[in-house]
Protein backbone atom coordinates (compact mmCIF):
# COMPACT_ATOMS: atom_id res chain seq x y z
CA UNK A 1 0.00 0.00 0.00
CA UNK A 2 2.64 2.17 0.97
CA UNK A 3 4.19 1.37 -2.46
CA UNK A 4 1.57 3.16 -4.01
CA UNK A 5 1.32 6.08 -2.37
CA UNK A 6 5.21 6.82 -3.03
CA UNK A 7 3.97 6.24 -6.64
CA UNK A 8 1.80 9.39 -5.75
CA UNK A 9 4.03 11.47 -4.37
CA UNK A 10 6.59 12.71 -7.02
CA UNK A 11 3.79 14.51 -9.07
CA UNK A 12 3.72 17.78 -6.72
CA UNK A 13 7.44 17.79 -6.02
CA UNK A 14 7.63 17.80 -10.23
CA UNK A 15 4.27 20.24 -10.25
CA UNK A 16 5.90 22.57 -8.48
CA UNK A 17 9.04 22.56 -10.67
CA UNK A 18 7.46 23.51 -13.98
CA UNK A 19 9.53 25.22 -16.44
CA UNK A 20 8.08 23.99 -19.50
CA UNK A 21 4.33 25.25 -19.35
CA UNK A 22 1.99 25.30 -21.62
CA UNK A 23 -0.70 22.56 -22.30
CA UNK A 24 1.05 19.98 -24.17
CA UNK A 25 3.74 19.24 -21.72
CA UNK A 26 0.82 19.25 -19.20
CA UNK A 27 -0.34 16.54 -21.32
CA UNK A 28 2.90 14.39 -21.61
CA UNK A 29 3.37 14.51 -18.13
CA UNK A 30 -0.19 13.35 -17.24
CA UNK A 31 0.46 10.81 -19.78
CA UNK A 32 3.69 9.65 -17.96
CA UNK A 33 2.02 10.00 -14.59
CA UNK A 34 -0.51 7.23 -15.51
CA UNK A 35 1.81 5.15 -17.32
CA UNK A 36 3.83 4.97 -13.92
CA UNK A 37 0.67 4.22 -11.66
CA UNK A 38 -0.39 1.66 -14.46
CA UNK A 39 3.20 -0.15 -13.90
CA UNK A 40 2.91 0.08 -10.18
CA UNK A 41 -0.55 -0.95 -9.98
CA UNK A 42 0.29 -4.33 -12.36
CA UNK A 43 3.22 -4.43 -10.77
CA UNK A 44 1.47 -4.56 -7.16
CA UNK A 45 -1.34 -7.22 -8.73
CA UNK A 46 1.63 -9.21 -9.68
CA UNK A 47 2.80 -9.59 -6.36
CA UNK A 48 -0.41 -9.48 -4.33
CA UNK A 49 -0.85 -12.97 -6.26
CA UNK A 50 2.75 -14.27 -5.72
CA UNK A 51 2.56 -13.66 -2.29
CA UNK A 52 -1.36 -14.88 -1.99
CA UNK A 53 -0.31 -18.20 -1.22
CA UNK A 54 2.26 -17.50 1.53
CA UNK A 55 -0.48 -15.47 2.90
CA UNK A 56 -2.77 -17.67 3.27
CA UNK A 57 -0.16 -20.22 3.94
CA UNK A 58 0.58 -18.67 7.32
CA UNK A 59 -2.76 -17.45 8.61
CA UNK A 60 -3.96 -20.98 8.16
CA UNK A 61 -1.54 -22.73 10.09
CA UNK A 62 -2.24 -19.99 12.54
CA UNK A 63 -6.19 -20.62 12.87
CA UNK A 64 -8.31 -22.98 15.60
CA UNK A 65 -8.74 -26.69 13.61
CA UNK A 66 -11.48 -26.34 11.17
CA UNK A 67 -11.46 -22.26 10.32
CA UNK A 68 -9.27 -22.89 6.85
CA UNK A 69 -12.99 -24.87 5.76
CA UNK A 70 -15.35 -23.10 6.09
CA UNK A 71 -17.15 -21.00 3.02
CA UNK A 72 -16.39 -18.05 2.49
CA UNK A 73 -12.43 -18.66 2.79
CA UNK A 74 -10.93 -16.24 5.76
CA UNK A 75 -7.83 -14.37 5.38
CA UNK A 76 -7.27 -13.83 9.31
CA UNK A 77 -7.62 -16.20 11.94
CA UNK A 78 -10.61 -15.49 14.29
CA UNK A 79 -8.48 -16.32 17.49
CA UNK A 80 -4.41 -17.07 16.90
CA UNK A 81 -3.77 -20.75 17.62
CA UNK A 82 -0.49 -22.48 17.75
CA UNK A 83 -2.09 -26.11 18.77
CA UNK A 84 -1.18 -27.09 15.21
CA UNK A 85 2.72 -26.26 15.98
CA UNK A 86 2.01 -28.49 18.99
CA UNK A 87 0.67 -30.74 17.40
CA UNK A 88 3.65 -31.38 14.79
CA UNK A 89 6.40 -31.09 17.58
CA UNK A 90 4.58 -33.26 20.60
CA UNK A 91 2.89 -36.24 18.65
CA UNK A 92 4.10 -35.84 15.19
CA UNK A 93 7.89 -35.62 15.58
CA UNK A 94 8.29 -32.56 13.07
CA UNK A 95 11.30 -32.10 15.92
CA UNK A 96 13.69 -35.30 14.41
CA UNK A 97 12.39 -34.56 10.66
CA UNK A 98 13.77 -31.13 10.83
CA UNK A 99 17.38 -32.16 12.60
CA UNK A 100 17.36 -34.91 9.49
CA UNK A 101 16.90 -31.85 6.75
CA UNK A 102 19.56 -30.09 8.60
CA UNK A 103 22.16 -32.97 9.01
CA UNK A 104 21.68 -34.16 5.47
CA UNK A 105 21.38 -30.32 3.92
CA UNK A 106 24.52 -29.41 6.03
CA UNK A 107 26.75 -32.71 5.80
CA UNK A 108 26.59 -32.67 1.60
CA UNK A 109 26.82 -28.90 1.89
CA UNK A 110 30.37 -29.58 3.81
CA UNK A 111 31.64 -32.33 2.40
CA UNK A 112 30.80 -31.25 -1.44
CA UNK A 113 32.18 -28.21 -0.40
CA UNK A 114 35.66 -29.29 -0.36
CA UNK A 115 35.51 -32.06 -2.71
CA UNK A 116 34.37 -29.99 -5.49
CA UNK A 117 36.84 -27.42 -4.89
CA UNK A 118 39.64 -29.46 -4.54
CA UNK A 119 38.75 -30.40 -7.92
CA UNK A 120 37.92 -26.97 -9.48
CA UNK A 121 41.65 -25.62 -7.95
CA UNK A 122 42.89 -29.17 -9.92
CA UNK A 123 41.00 -28.17 -13.22
CA UNK A 124 41.53 -24.61 -13.06
CA UNK A 125 45.18 -24.59 -11.59
CA UNK A 126 47.54 -27.07 -12.88
CA UNK A 127 48.27 -28.46 -16.46
CA UNK A 128 48.12 -32.18 -16.67
CA UNK A 129 47.24 -34.62 -19.44
CA UNK A 130 43.79 -35.16 -20.12
CA UNK A 131 42.87 -32.05 -18.14
CA UNK A 132 40.50 -30.92 -21.57
CA UNK A 133 39.20 -34.03 -22.38
CA UNK A 134 37.71 -34.91 -18.97
CA UNK A 135 36.28 -31.70 -18.10
CA UNK A 136 34.76 -31.41 -21.35
CA UNK A 137 33.38 -35.06 -20.89
CA UNK A 138 31.89 -33.63 -17.15
CA UNK A 139 30.03 -30.84 -18.68
CA UNK A 140 28.95 -32.78 -21.84
CA UNK A 141 27.32 -35.64 -19.09
CA UNK A 142 25.42 -32.26 -17.57
CA UNK A 143 22.29 -33.31 -19.86
CA UNK A 144 21.71 -36.70 -18.55
CA UNK A 145 19.01 -36.26 -16.10
CA UNK A 146 19.30 -37.56 -12.66
CA UNK A 147 16.71 -40.32 -13.29
CA UNK A 148 18.69 -42.27 -15.51
CA UNK A 149 21.14 -43.21 -11.87
CA UNK A 150 18.49 -43.08 -9.48
CA UNK A 151 18.05 -47.17 -9.96
CA UNK A 152 22.09 -48.56 -10.30
CA UNK A 153 22.44 -46.27 -6.92
CA UNK A 154 19.60 -47.10 -5.31
CA UNK A 155 20.92 -50.95 -5.88
CA UNK A 156 24.24 -49.52 -5.00
CA UNK A 157 23.25 -48.03 -1.86
CA UNK A 158 21.07 -51.33 -1.08
CA UNK A 159 24.38 -53.40 -1.21
CA UNK A 160 26.47 -50.99 0.45
CA UNK A 161 23.78 -50.97 3.69
CA UNK A 162 23.15 -47.26 3.04
CA UNK A 163 19.40 -46.83 2.44
CA UNK A 164 18.10 -45.36 5.48
CA UNK A 165 21.32 -43.88 6.20
CA UNK A 166 22.77 -40.10 6.33
CA UNK A 167 25.35 -41.41 4.06
CA UNK A 168 23.32 -42.78 1.73
CA UNK A 169 22.33 -39.42 0.84
CA UNK A 170 25.86 -37.58 1.72
CA UNK A 171 27.88 -40.06 -0.27
CA UNK A 172 26.06 -39.36 -3.94
CA UNK A 173 25.69 -36.17 -2.96
CA UNK A 174 29.96 -35.52 -2.49
CA UNK A 175 30.62 -34.37 -6.10
CA UNK A 176 29.02 -31.98 -8.27
CA UNK A 177 30.04 -30.81 -11.34
CA UNK A 178 28.22 -27.80 -11.68
CA UNK A 179 29.84 -27.46 -8.18
CA UNK A 180 33.14 -28.15 -10.25
CA UNK A 181 32.22 -26.16 -13.46
CA UNK A 182 31.92 -22.66 -10.82
CA UNK A 183 34.76 -22.96 -8.99
CA UNK A 184 37.05 -23.88 -11.96
CA UNK A 185 35.80 -20.61 -13.45
CA UNK A 186 36.27 -18.39 -10.44
CA UNK A 187 39.64 -19.28 -9.66
CA UNK A 188 40.83 -19.38 -13.20
CA UNK A 189 41.02 -15.86 -12.22
CA UNK A 190 43.19 -16.14 -9.47
CA UNK A 191 46.86 -15.02 -11.10
CA UNK A 192 49.02 -17.72 -10.62
CA UNK A 193 51.76 -15.94 -9.35
CA UNK A 194 50.47 -15.85 -6.09
CA UNK A 195 50.52 -19.61 -5.75
CA UNK A 196 54.00 -19.92 -7.70
CA UNK A 197 55.33 -17.23 -4.96
CA UNK A 198 54.08 -19.42 -2.12
CA UNK A 199 55.69 -22.41 -4.01
CA UNK A 200 59.06 -20.89 -3.78
CA UNK A 201 59.01 -19.97 0.11
CA UNK A 202 57.89 -23.77 0.14
CA UNK A 203 54.46 -24.14 1.15
CA UNK A 204 53.48 -27.24 0.40
CA UNK A 205 50.60 -28.30 -1.94
CA UNK A 206 47.69 -28.81 0.48
CA UNK A 207 48.57 -25.65 2.60
CA UNK A 208 48.45 -23.55 -0.62
CA UNK A 209 45.10 -25.04 -1.27
CA UNK A 210 44.12 -24.37 2.54
CA UNK A 211 45.66 -21.32 3.32
CA UNK A 212 45.58 -19.00 -0.46
CA UNK A 213 42.81 -20.81 -2.66
CA UNK A 214 40.17 -21.19 -0.03
CA UNK A 215 40.14 -17.60 1.29
CA UNK A 216 40.49 -16.12 -2.11
CA UNK A 217 37.50 -18.69 -3.34
CA UNK A 218 35.25 -17.41 -0.26
CA UNK A 219 32.40 -15.61 -2.64
CA UNK A 220 32.03 -18.83 -4.73
CA UNK A 221 32.23 -20.79 -1.56
CA UNK A 222 29.22 -19.17 -0.03
CA UNK A 223 27.08 -19.03 -3.47
CA UNK A 224 27.96 -23.17 -3.85
CA UNK A 225 27.14 -23.44 -0.05
CA UNK A 226 23.80 -21.83 -0.62
CA UNK A 227 22.83 -23.13 -3.29
CA UNK A 228 23.69 -26.85 -2.24
CA UNK A 229 21.75 -26.39 1.12
CA UNK A 230 18.70 -25.34 -0.28
CA UNK A 231 18.54 -27.74 -3.14
CA UNK A 232 19.32 -30.52 -0.47
CA UNK A 233 16.79 -29.13 2.05
CA UNK A 234 14.24 -29.09 -0.85
CA UNK A 235 15.03 -32.16 -2.82
CA UNK A 236 12.34 -34.61 -2.60
CA UNK A 237 12.65 -37.63 -5.04
CA UNK A 238 16.23 -38.83 -3.77
CA UNK A 239 14.94 -38.88 -0.38
CA UNK A 240 11.96 -40.32 -0.83
CA UNK A 241 13.78 -43.29 -2.33
CA UNK A 242 16.61 -43.26 0.14
CA UNK A 243 14.82 -43.00 3.24
CA UNK A 244 11.52 -44.98 3.82
CA UNK A 245 12.06 -45.32 7.59
CA UNK A 246 9.98 -42.88 9.23
CA UNK A 247 12.63 -41.81 11.50
CA UNK A 248 14.55 -41.17 8.74
CA UNK A 249 12.35 -38.74 6.88
CA UNK A 250 13.40 -35.10 5.74
CA UNK A 251 10.60 -32.72 6.40
CA UNK A 252 9.55 -32.48 2.30
CA UNK A 253 9.31 -36.17 2.81
CA UNK A 254 7.57 -36.05 6.25
CA UNK A 255 5.13 -33.19 4.98
CA UNK A 256 4.50 -35.58 1.72
CA UNK A 257 3.60 -38.44 3.82
CA UNK A 258 1.55 -36.24 6.63
CA UNK A 259 -0.68 -35.32 3.53
CA UNK A 260 -1.74 -38.72 2.83
CA UNK A 261 -3.67 -39.11 7.25
CA UNK A 262 -4.07 -35.36 7.36
CA UNK A 263 -5.51 -34.19 4.28
CA UNK A 264 -8.87 -33.43 6.26
CA UNK A 265 -6.51 -31.12 8.52
CA UNK A 266 -5.21 -28.18 6.12
CA UNK A 267 -4.53 -26.31 9.38
CA UNK A 268 -2.06 -28.80 10.64
CA UNK A 269 -0.78 -28.79 7.14
CA UNK A 270 0.02 -25.33 6.76
CA UNK A 271 1.87 -25.81 9.75
CA UNK A 272 4.51 -28.18 8.06
CA UNK A 273 4.48 -26.09 5.37
CA UNK A 274 5.38 -23.25 7.40
CA UNK A 275 8.28 -25.10 9.16
CA UNK A 276 9.81 -26.57 5.78
CA UNK A 277 9.72 -22.87 4.31
CA UNK A 278 10.74 -21.06 7.19
CA UNK A 279 14.41 -21.30 7.50
CA UNK A 280 15.57 -21.53 3.85
CA UNK A 281 13.68 -18.21 3.61
CA UNK A 282 15.56 -16.63 6.29
CA UNK A 283 18.88 -18.13 5.14
CA UNK A 284 17.97 -16.82 2.02
CA UNK A 285 17.26 -13.30 2.95
CA UNK A 286 20.40 -13.50 5.16
CA UNK A 287 22.32 -14.06 2.18
CA UNK A 288 20.33 -13.68 -1.29
CA UNK A 289 23.40 -11.47 -2.97
CA UNK A 290 25.49 -14.61 -3.00
CA UNK A 291 22.26 -16.21 -4.52
CA UNK A 292 21.15 -14.11 -7.19
CA UNK A 293 25.36 -14.19 -8.44
CA UNK A 294 25.33 -17.75 -8.55
CA UNK A 295 22.25 -17.61 -10.67
CA UNK A 296 23.90 -15.45 -13.15
CA UNK A 297 27.57 -17.09 -12.79
CA UNK A 298 25.81 -20.43 -14.01
CA UNK A 299 22.29 -20.33 -13.75
CA UNK A 300 22.66 -23.43 -11.99
CA UNK A 301 19.70 -24.60 -10.51
CA UNK A 302 19.28 -25.84 -6.79
CA UNK B 1 59.33 -33.44 -5.27
CA UNK B 2 59.95 -36.42 -7.47
CA UNK B 3 56.11 -37.29 -8.19
CA UNK B 4 54.63 -33.95 -8.95
CA UNK B 5 52.58 -35.11 -11.93
CA UNK B 6 50.53 -37.08 -9.15
CA UNK B 7 49.67 -33.57 -7.26
CA UNK B 8 46.69 -32.44 -9.44
CA UNK B 9 45.25 -36.36 -9.77
CA UNK B 10 45.50 -35.81 -5.71
CA UNK B 11 43.29 -33.37 -5.75
CA UNK B 12 40.97 -34.50 -8.43
CA UNK B 13 40.57 -38.04 -6.96
CA UNK B 14 37.66 -37.64 -4.48
CA UNK B 15 35.47 -35.82 -6.99
CA UNK B 16 36.05 -38.17 -10.00
CA UNK B 17 35.89 -41.16 -7.92
CA UNK B 18 32.44 -40.22 -6.58
CA UNK B 19 31.35 -39.28 -10.11
CA UNK B 20 32.58 -42.43 -11.81
CA UNK B 21 31.01 -44.36 -8.87
CA UNK B 22 27.65 -42.70 -8.19
CA UNK B 23 27.38 -41.09 -11.56
CA UNK B 24 28.91 -42.59 -14.82
CA UNK B 25 29.01 -46.32 -14.22
CA UNK B 26 25.48 -45.93 -12.66
CA UNK B 27 24.59 -44.61 -16.05
CA UNK B 28 25.92 -47.76 -17.62
CA UNK B 29 24.93 -50.19 -14.95
CA UNK B 30 21.23 -48.63 -16.00
CA UNK B 31 21.71 -49.21 -19.51
CA UNK B 32 22.43 -52.65 -18.90
CA UNK B 33 19.34 -53.08 -16.68
CA UNK B 34 16.93 -51.34 -19.60
CA UNK B 35 18.12 -54.74 -21.38
CA UNK B 36 17.13 -57.27 -18.90
CA UNK B 37 14.05 -57.85 -16.50
CA UNK B 38 15.16 -57.01 -13.65
CA UNK B 39 12.00 -57.28 -11.09
CA UNK B 40 11.79 -58.09 -7.66
CA UNK B 41 12.41 -61.10 -7.72
CA UNK B 42 16.41 -59.89 -9.05
CA UNK B 43 16.45 -57.56 -5.78
CA UNK B 44 16.30 -60.67 -3.81
CA UNK B 45 18.81 -62.57 -5.72
CA UNK B 46 20.74 -60.77 -8.82
CA UNK B 47 21.34 -64.05 -10.83
CA UNK B 48 17.16 -64.01 -11.04
CA UNK B 49 17.72 -61.21 -13.85
CA UNK B 50 18.33 -62.11 -17.13
CA UNK B 51 18.69 -60.21 -20.59
CA UNK B 52 15.79 -59.93 -23.04
CA UNK B 53 17.49 -57.52 -25.34
CA UNK B 54 15.38 -55.06 -26.81
CA UNK B 55 12.09 -55.96 -25.45
CA UNK B 56 11.87 -53.40 -22.56
CA UNK B 57 11.88 -50.74 -25.38
CA UNK B 58 8.85 -52.84 -27.94
CA UNK B 59 6.97 -52.87 -24.67
CA UNK B 60 7.32 -49.34 -23.69
CA UNK B 61 6.28 -48.54 -27.40
CA UNK B 62 3.23 -50.44 -26.98
CA UNK B 63 2.22 -49.44 -23.17
CA UNK B 64 -0.72 -46.75 -23.69
CA UNK B 65 0.08 -45.77 -19.17
CA UNK B 66 3.79 -44.71 -21.14
CA UNK B 67 2.06 -42.72 -23.70
CA UNK B 68 -0.44 -41.31 -21.71
CA UNK B 69 2.36 -40.16 -19.07
CA UNK B 70 4.62 -38.95 -22.38
CA UNK B 71 1.28 -36.82 -23.70
CA UNK B 72 0.84 -35.25 -20.23
CA UNK B 73 4.36 -34.71 -20.48
CA UNK B 74 4.36 -32.64 -23.09
CA UNK B 75 1.50 -30.79 -22.52
CA UNK B 76 2.62 -29.22 -19.32
CA UNK B 77 6.37 -28.42 -20.70
CA UNK B 78 4.71 -27.02 -24.22
CA UNK B 79 1.96 -25.20 -21.89
CA UNK B 80 4.10 -24.34 -18.53
CA UNK B 81 7.28 -23.68 -20.92
CA UNK B 82 6.29 -20.50 -22.66
CA UNK B 83 3.63 -19.46 -19.70
CA UNK B 84 6.49 -19.70 -17.51
CA UNK B 85 8.84 -18.16 -19.82
CA UNK B 86 6.30 -15.09 -20.72
CA UNK B 87 5.52 -14.75 -17.24
CA UNK B 88 8.85 -14.26 -16.31
CA UNK B 89 9.79 -11.67 -19.08
CA UNK B 90 7.16 -9.33 -18.15
CA UNK B 91 8.41 -9.23 -14.75
CA UNK B 92 11.99 -8.68 -15.87
CA UNK B 93 10.11 -5.49 -17.69
CA UNK B 94 8.48 -4.21 -15.31
CA UNK B 95 11.60 -4.99 -12.61
CA UNK B 96 13.91 -3.03 -14.98
CA UNK B 97 11.77 0.37 -15.46
CA UNK B 98 13.18 3.14 -14.25
CA UNK B 99 10.08 4.44 -13.09
CA UNK B 100 9.08 1.12 -10.85
CA UNK B 101 10.06 2.44 -6.77
CA UNK B 102 11.22 -0.28 -4.30
CA UNK B 103 12.56 -2.38 -7.39
CA UNK B 104 14.37 -4.25 -5.00
CA UNK B 105 11.21 -5.11 -2.65
CA UNK B 106 9.23 -6.59 -6.24
CA UNK B 107 12.31 -8.48 -6.97
CA UNK B 108 12.64 -10.23 -3.68
CA UNK B 109 8.93 -10.39 -3.29
CA UNK B 110 8.66 -12.03 -7.02
CA UNK B 111 11.40 -14.59 -6.10
CA UNK B 112 10.08 -15.61 -2.98
CA UNK B 113 7.99 -18.91 -4.66
CA UNK B 114 11.60 -20.18 -6.40
CA UNK B 115 13.60 -20.90 -2.77
CA UNK B 116 10.24 -22.60 -0.99
CA UNK B 117 10.36 -26.30 -1.11
CA UNK B 118 8.24 -27.61 -4.15
CA UNK B 119 6.30 -30.23 -1.88
CA UNK B 120 5.57 -27.40 0.96
CA UNK B 121 4.01 -25.21 -1.87
CA UNK B 122 2.20 -28.05 -3.54
CA UNK B 123 0.34 -28.62 -0.58
CA UNK B 124 -0.71 -25.32 0.03
CA UNK B 125 -1.71 -24.83 -3.32
CA UNK B 126 -3.88 -28.41 -2.83
CA UNK B 127 -5.90 -26.52 -0.36
CA UNK B 128 -6.11 -23.22 -2.45
CA UNK B 129 -7.97 -25.67 -5.54
CA UNK B 130 -10.23 -27.13 -2.94
CA UNK B 131 -13.56 -26.77 -5.06
CA UNK B 132 -15.83 -25.91 -2.50
CA UNK B 133 -13.61 -24.01 0.61
CA UNK B 134 -10.54 -22.72 -1.98
CA UNK B 135 -9.23 -19.10 -2.29
CA UNK B 136 -9.45 -19.80 -5.97
CA UNK B 137 -12.60 -20.71 -6.42
CA UNK B 138 -13.83 -18.15 -3.93
CA UNK B 139 -12.53 -15.63 -6.04
CA UNK B 140 -13.51 -16.75 -9.44
CA UNK B 141 -16.90 -16.85 -7.94
CA UNK B 142 -16.56 -12.87 -8.11
CA UNK B 143 -16.05 -13.24 -11.61
CA UNK B 144 -19.18 -15.57 -12.18
CA UNK B 145 -17.37 -18.65 -12.80
CA UNK B 146 -17.04 -21.58 -11.20
CA UNK B 147 -16.96 -23.77 -9.02
CA UNK B 148 -14.02 -25.45 -10.83
CA UNK B 149 -13.14 -29.11 -9.49
CA UNK B 150 -9.90 -28.00 -9.83
CA UNK B 151 -7.67 -31.36 -8.63
CA UNK B 152 -11.19 -33.69 -9.31
CA UNK B 153 -11.70 -32.94 -12.84
CA UNK B 154 -9.04 -35.12 -15.76
CA UNK B 155 -9.68 -31.69 -17.99
CA UNK B 156 -8.69 -29.21 -15.00
CA UNK B 157 -5.89 -31.20 -13.14
CA UNK B 158 -3.53 -30.71 -16.01
CA UNK B 159 -3.72 -26.82 -15.67
CA UNK B 160 -4.17 -26.32 -12.04
CA UNK B 161 -0.37 -28.33 -11.89
CA UNK B 162 1.23 -26.12 -14.53
CA UNK B 163 -0.56 -22.70 -13.14
CA UNK B 164 1.65 -24.18 -9.77
CA UNK B 165 4.49 -24.57 -11.67
CA UNK B 166 4.41 -20.97 -13.47
CA UNK B 167 3.93 -19.72 -10.14
CA UNK B 168 6.86 -21.56 -8.76
CA UNK B 169 9.61 -21.08 -11.44
CA UNK B 170 8.50 -17.51 -13.45
CA UNK B 171 10.67 -15.46 -10.68
CA UNK B 172 14.08 -17.56 -11.82
CA UNK B 173 13.85 -16.78 -15.21
CA UNK B 174 12.89 -13.08 -14.40
CA UNK B 175 15.98 -13.32 -13.01
CA UNK B 176 18.15 -14.22 -15.84
CA UNK B 177 15.93 -11.95 -17.99
CA UNK B 178 16.67 -8.89 -15.64
CA UNK B 179 20.36 -9.53 -16.22
CA UNK B 180 19.69 -9.62 -20.11
CA UNK B 181 18.04 -6.55 -19.96
CA UNK B 182 20.82 -4.77 -18.17
CA UNK B 183 23.06 -5.65 -21.00
CA UNK B 184 21.54 -3.94 -23.55
CA UNK B 185 22.92 -0.38 -24.20
CA UNK B 186 20.84 2.17 -24.17
CA UNK B 187 21.96 3.95 -27.24
CA UNK B 188 20.10 0.83 -29.32
CA UNK B 189 16.54 2.45 -27.51
CA UNK B 190 17.68 5.87 -28.41
CA UNK B 191 18.32 4.98 -32.28
CA UNK B 192 14.70 3.91 -32.31
CA UNK B 193 13.13 6.61 -30.36
CA UNK B 194 14.57 8.53 -32.92
CA UNK B 195 13.14 6.43 -35.89
CA UNK B 196 9.96 7.41 -34.36
CA UNK B 197 9.39 3.95 -32.85
CA UNK B 198 6.99 3.72 -29.65
CA UNK B 199 6.94 1.31 -26.63
CA UNK B 200 5.83 -1.82 -28.65
CA UNK B 201 8.43 -0.75 -31.85
CA UNK B 202 11.31 -0.44 -29.13
CA UNK B 203 9.87 -4.08 -27.53
CA UNK B 204 10.13 -5.98 -31.22
CA UNK B 205 12.79 -4.32 -32.74
CA UNK B 206 15.47 -3.81 -29.83
CA UNK B 207 14.37 -5.83 -26.76
CA UNK B 208 13.62 -9.03 -28.16
CA UNK B 209 16.37 -9.18 -30.74
CA UNK B 210 19.20 -8.48 -27.44
CA UNK B 211 17.49 -11.02 -25.30
CA UNK B 212 17.83 -13.82 -28.21
CA UNK B 213 20.74 -15.63 -26.49
CA UNK B 214 19.07 -14.96 -22.80
CA UNK B 215 15.62 -16.75 -24.22
CA UNK B 216 17.39 -19.62 -25.70
CA UNK B 217 19.50 -20.57 -22.66
CA UNK B 218 15.97 -20.24 -20.37
CA UNK B 219 13.91 -21.69 -22.98
CA UNK B 220 16.27 -25.03 -22.95
CA UNK B 221 16.49 -24.98 -19.28
CA UNK B 222 12.77 -24.67 -18.82
CA UNK B 223 12.15 -27.97 -21.44
CA UNK B 224 14.96 -30.09 -19.49
CA UNK B 225 13.28 -28.78 -16.28
CA UNK B 226 9.86 -29.27 -17.00
CA UNK B 227 10.30 -32.61 -18.39
CA UNK B 228 11.51 -34.23 -15.51
CA UNK B 229 7.98 -32.99 -13.34
CA UNK B 230 7.41 -35.56 -10.21
CA UNK B 231 6.61 -33.70 -7.10
CA UNK B 232 3.37 -31.61 -7.72
CA UNK B 233 1.54 -35.08 -9.15
CA UNK B 234 2.89 -36.98 -6.10
CA UNK B 235 1.47 -34.48 -3.73
CA UNK B 236 -1.47 -33.31 -5.13
CA UNK B 237 -2.83 -35.72 -7.80
CA UNK B 238 -0.87 -39.08 -7.58
CA UNK B 239 -1.15 -39.20 -11.01
CA UNK B 240 -5.11 -38.92 -11.44
CA UNK B 241 -7.89 -38.47 -12.23
CA UNK B 242 -7.60 -41.31 -14.68
CA UNK B 243 -4.00 -40.61 -15.13
CA UNK B 244 -4.23 -37.30 -16.49
CA UNK B 245 -1.14 -36.07 -14.61
CA UNK B 246 0.74 -38.90 -14.53
CA UNK B 247 4.01 -38.33 -15.77
CA UNK B 248 7.35 -40.04 -17.15
CA UNK B 249 9.12 -39.51 -14.31
CA UNK B 250 6.37 -40.06 -11.46
CA UNK B 251 5.38 -43.44 -14.15
CA UNK B 252 9.07 -44.33 -13.96
CA UNK B 253 9.16 -43.82 -9.95
CA UNK B 254 5.97 -46.01 -10.23
CA UNK B 255 7.21 -49.03 -12.31
CA UNK B 256 10.58 -48.77 -11.01
CA UNK B 257 10.14 -47.78 -7.14
CA UNK B 258 6.19 -49.35 -5.95
CA UNK B 259 6.68 -52.47 -8.70
CA UNK B 260 9.98 -52.68 -8.37
CA UNK B 261 10.38 -53.28 -12.47
CA UNK B 262 13.43 -52.06 -12.41
CA UNK B 263 14.73 -53.15 -15.79
CA UNK B 264 11.26 -51.59 -17.45
CA UNK B 265 11.93 -48.24 -15.31
CA UNK B 266 15.56 -48.20 -16.95
CA UNK B 267 14.06 -48.33 -20.19
CA UNK B 268 11.79 -45.23 -19.52
CA UNK B 269 14.65 -43.38 -17.96
CA UNK B 270 16.45 -44.05 -21.27
CA UNK B 271 13.45 -42.46 -22.99
CA UNK B 272 13.25 -39.89 -21.11
CA UNK B 273 17.13 -38.72 -21.56
CA UNK B 274 16.83 -39.56 -24.68
CA UNK B 275 13.69 -37.26 -25.67
CA UNK B 276 16.03 -34.25 -23.42
CA UNK B 277 19.01 -34.59 -25.50
CA UNK B 278 17.23 -34.63 -28.89
CA UNK B 279 15.62 -31.57 -27.76
CA UNK B 280 18.52 -30.28 -26.74
CA UNK B 281 20.07 -30.56 -29.68
CA UNK B 282 17.33 -29.56 -31.38
CA UNK B 283 17.51 -26.34 -29.81
CA UNK B 284 20.93 -25.65 -30.34
CA UNK B 285 20.54 -26.59 -34.23
CA UNK B 286 17.77 -23.86 -34.51
CA UNK B 287 20.03 -22.13 -32.47
CA UNK B 288 23.46 -21.94 -34.77
CA UNK B 289 20.79 -21.07 -37.84
CA UNK B 290 19.60 -17.97 -36.28
CA UNK B 291 23.05 -16.93 -35.57
CA UNK B 292 24.30 -17.93 -39.11
CA UNK B 293 21.34 -16.22 -40.50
Amino acid sequence: MSARNDGIAPRTKRGAATGEGGLTAFRRRHGRLMARIGLHTLMLLGLAVTLLPFWWMVMASFMPGGEASTFPPRFWPSRWSTEHYATLWERLQIGRFFLNSLILAGGVTLVSLLVNSLAGYAFAKFAFRGRKAIFSLLLTSLVIPGQVTMLPVFLMLKQMGLLNSYFGIIIPGMASIFGIFLIRQYLQGVPDSLIEAARIDGAGELRIYWTIILPLAKPILVTLALFTFMGTWNDFLWPLIVLNRQEMYTLPVAIANLMGEHAPDPELMMAGAVVTILPILLLFLALQKYYIQGILMGGLKE
Amino acid sequence: MKHKWLIPWFFLAPALGTLLLFFFLPVLASLLMSFSDFDIYALGNLSRARWNGLENYGRLLHDPLFWKALGNTVYFVLAGGPLTILAALLAAIGLNSRQLMLRDWFRLGYFTPVITSLVAVAVVWRYLYHPRFGLFNYLLSFAGVGPVNWLGDPVWAMPALILLAVWKNFGYYMMIFLAGLQTIPDYLYEAARLDGAGWWGQFRHVTLPQLAPTTFFVTLMTIIGYFQFFAEPYVMTQGGPVNSTLSVVFYLYQQGFRWWRMGYASSIAFMLFFIIFLLAMLQMAARRRQEAA
